[in-house]
């Protein structure tokens, strides 16, 4: 049986993560640092193409990604320079994952608040009752500005993962 | 009392608001629960006094017995607290 991160990691002794569910939703590659994006959608989809990428989603998951800011405008630039973008809980989502992308420039999304968005997480969740354990990490991880900080500065993901 | 945190998709950021709404509302020490939602389930409900979702979506829950409130930065406790505050009285 596969162990988890986290498991591994007790394994060896290693003290647990402050954020070993976003680890571990953040599958191998599901990191991607300074990426170039021309507008929103290159940065909506930057971030679905990686959780394609890492088998939590479809093809026709980043589309959604991408047509839920257009129906319902950019409601997920829910801080200052932070963006959440994700579909509706559906057949197109395999597996609970992350993804994330910091952009090398920031990108107007059209929020009258919170723009420009420098940093996008991908999220694929069945639905909004399982995973609490995993959207209560997020909270805290996206509401220290310490942490986030540190991963806008970051250009290796190495560096990003020892901050989980 | 009841709250509803409402997002588009029901997965996602209605989730982030609901816990910041209730950390505020324990330390208000007002008794009352709050369901994450997506539009369409907030747009059948009744049985919610206050609506949190983004400013984008206010237009969209007009109509309903809930008090509708914009919240723009999710992780400001501050503006959570300062727009319920207001709000109960």
């Amino acid at each position: 049986m596969a162990l988890t991160n986290s498991a591994r990691l007790s394994a060896a002794g290693v003290a647990s993560m402050r954020f070993a569910a976003v680890d571990e939703a953040l599958g191998e590659g599901a990191i991607a640092l300074g990426v170039s994006a021309t507008d929103r959608t290159a940065a909506i989809r930057a971030a679905g193409d990686l959780l394609e990428a890492t088998g939590r989603t479809t093809a026709a998951y980043t589309d959604e990604m991408v047509r839920a800011v257009e129906d319902h405008g950019p409601y997920i630039v829910i801080a200052p320079g932070i963006a959440l973008a994700h579909g509706r809980p559906s057949a197109e989502v395999l597996e609970t994952g992350l993804s994330l992308v910091t952009l090398a420039e920031p990108v107007v999304f059209g929020h009258a608040a919170n723009d420009p968005v420098r940093l996008v997480i991908g999220l694929a969740a069945f639905d909004h009752n399982a995973h609490l354990g995993l959207m209560r990490e997020l909270a805290l991880l996206l509401g220290d500005d310490a942490a986030v900080n540190s991963v806008l500065k970051a250009v290796q993901t190495e560096q990003v993962r020892s901050l989980l | 009392m009841k709250l509803l945190a409402v997002c588009g998709m029901g997965i996602g950021t209605s989730v982030l608001l609901k816990m910041n709404a209730e950390k505020v509302l324990k330390t208000l020490e007002i008794e009352a629960t709050v369901d994450a939602t997506d539009l369409a389930t907030a747009q059948e409900r009744r049985d919610a006094q206050i609506i949190l979702t983004t400013p984008d979506l206010v237009d969209k829950l007009q109509g309903l017995p809930a008090e509708v409130i914009a919240i723009e930065h999710f992780f400001d406790l501050e503006e959570i607290t300062k727009k319920l505050s207001h709000s109960l009285g």
